[in-house]
């Protein structure tokens, strides 16, 4: 009897993934957490599903962990913010083309008291040196994503090596660690777009903004399909056409000016890097 | 939040179900068999209590990657996946409470039923009842498990809107957005499932005690 039962649960188990296989191919898009924080994605997903007939997984990951995706050919495209390492991607030869999509800017938050006086430093850079001579905490994403591998970048600008009880890695996504930040009263690294988006319900204040290495540019890649392996390269193309389409940029465009006053991307397809 | 609300259920649901079929031929083997090998089954049931179910959900979306073993499949991300992932994580919790409602019954009660001279199948419908309330009370540990992790959800469903996001993983995203009062609404209709789930077992339990 329990041989029996045993074999038809196995069954059961191996026709589970009929029904899915069945439905039309999804193209999997591999993006930051900015982008799905921000809510950007559930306006331009839906649009380019309507405009196209394709369905999109979202998969909201770190730009570290989107890009190891799409080297893997888990993914069909890539929607990233980490210039070097996605250079060092094409490098690789595991992307077909990679385009400029938009821009925002990093922004350095931190508690209104700002206990390291960097309000109002020229650069990002001088702000960190300062925040580590002083030793105010500060949180770190710590996830290899692409906010977290401009902040390490910016250390290293700043000549600090970030560690001792002052550095506070959580390992989250960008709101989770504004959260973490504002409970802690401490100093943070994000997408000015995200800080935007949930301000609100944060006790952190802008100290460095509009500074020339804070620069948040975005760009869109077609994974290379890897032969054998499932994939859907027409529809990692159609998405990535779309997002830099004259219908793409307008949407982004406009994206955030009725619920937070001011758009939180500017739009960049076809301009120079 | 109705297809989210939704989802959750199904979702859990389905693992519940197929985690039963896997679980309760196991526990019933356990409980009245004779083969030695009935202690490792129980002992893997048990060590599955402590399974995180986002390990599962790694290991799920680690075979189901389309660089992965069953990649060809190209069912990650999608509610089946969910399901799978599901099952592996309430059958141990199901079996091992099967197990012990099993063998809450009175071991001479068989025995007693045949002594009475009842037919076979009015002694099986007399035992079924018997354990039925232990069974049920298995079940909805399981959903309750089920409905309630994320990590498992997370990892082989990805949170997809329209697809594969459930009241756990949305919780999740409005938290990580800053929408607090969203991410207690998601939780308070979670809460309110496992009520009426709560309420239906009570019910069914009431009726065959």
């Amino acid at each position: 009897m329990f041989r029996h039962a045993f074999l038809s649960a196995l069954l059961c188990l191996g026709l589970l993934p009929l029904p899915a296989a069945a439905a039309p191919p999804a193209v999997v898009l591999a993006t930051t957490t900015s982008t799905q924080d921000t809510g950007l994605l559930d306006v331009l997903v839906p649009a380019f599903e309507k405009a196209s007939g394709y369905t999109v997984k979202t998969i909201a990951v770190g730009t570290g962990a989107a890009l190891a995706m799409g080297e893997r050919g888990d993914a069909d495209v890539l929607l990233v913010h980490a210039p070097g390492a996605e250079a060092s991607y094409m490098a690789k030869g595991r992307g077909l083309s990679r385009a400029l999509v938009m821009h925002n800017a990093f922004i350095v938050v931190g508690p209104p008291s700002d206990p390291a006086r960097v309000k109002g430093s020229a650069t990002a850079q001088d702000a960190f040196a300062a925040i580590a001579r002083t030793g105010a905490p500060f949180v770190s994403r710590a996830d290899d994503s692409g906010t977290n591998i401009k902040e390490l970048a910016l250390w290293k600008a700043a000549g600090v090596t970030p560690e001792g009880s002052w550095y506070v890695k959580t390992g989250s996504g960008m709101g989770d660690t504004l959260h973490v930040a504002s409970q802690k009263a401490a100093y943070t690294l994000s997408d000015d777009g995200t800080y935007l988006s949930q301000r609100a319900t944060l006790s952190l204040v802008p100290v460095v903004e509009d500074a020339k290495d804070l620069l948040n540019v975005y760009h869109v890649i077609v994974v290379k399909p890897i032969p054998g392996r499932v994939s859907d390269l027409a529809g990692g193309e159609a998405f990535a056409s779309f997002v830099v389409s004259p219908q793409g940029q307008q949407i982004i465009r406009t994206f955030g000016r009725e619920r937070f006053g001011r758009p939180l991307f500017t739009p960049d397809a076809g301009k120079g890097e | 939040m109705v297809e989210i609300a939704a989802l959750s259920v199904a979702v859990s649901a389905a693992g519940t179900a197929l985690g039963a079929v896997l679980a309760i031929p196991g526990a019933l083997w356990i409980a009245f068999g004779r083969s030695p090998f009935r202690r490792a089954l129980l002992a893997l049931f048990t060590v599955g209590l402590g399974l995180p179910p986002v390990a599962v959900g790694l290991a799920v979306a680690f075979a189901l990657w389309r660089s992965g073993p069953l990649g060809f499949l190209d069912v990650l991300y999608t509610p089946g996946a969910m399901v799978l992932a599901q099952t592996i994580v309430v059958f141990p919790l199901i079996g091992t409470l099967a197990v012990v409602a099993l063998r809450g019954i009175d071991p001479t009660l068989p025995a007693q039923l045949a002594g009475l001279g009842l037919r076979a199948r009015d002694r099986y419908v007399l035992l079924a009842r018997e354990v039925a309330p232990g069974l049920v009370a298995a079940l909805l540990a399981g959903f309750g498990r089920a409905i309630a992790e994320v990590g498992a959800a997370q990892m082989s469903g990805g949170n997809i809107e329209g697809q594969t996001r459930v009241l756990t993983t949305a919780t999740m995203l409005a938290v990580g957005r800053g929408e607090f009062g969203e991410a207690f609404g998601y939780v308070a209709v979670l809460l309110g499932i496992m009520a009426v789930a709560s309420g239906v077992a009570l019910a069914l339990q009431a009726r065959w005690a």
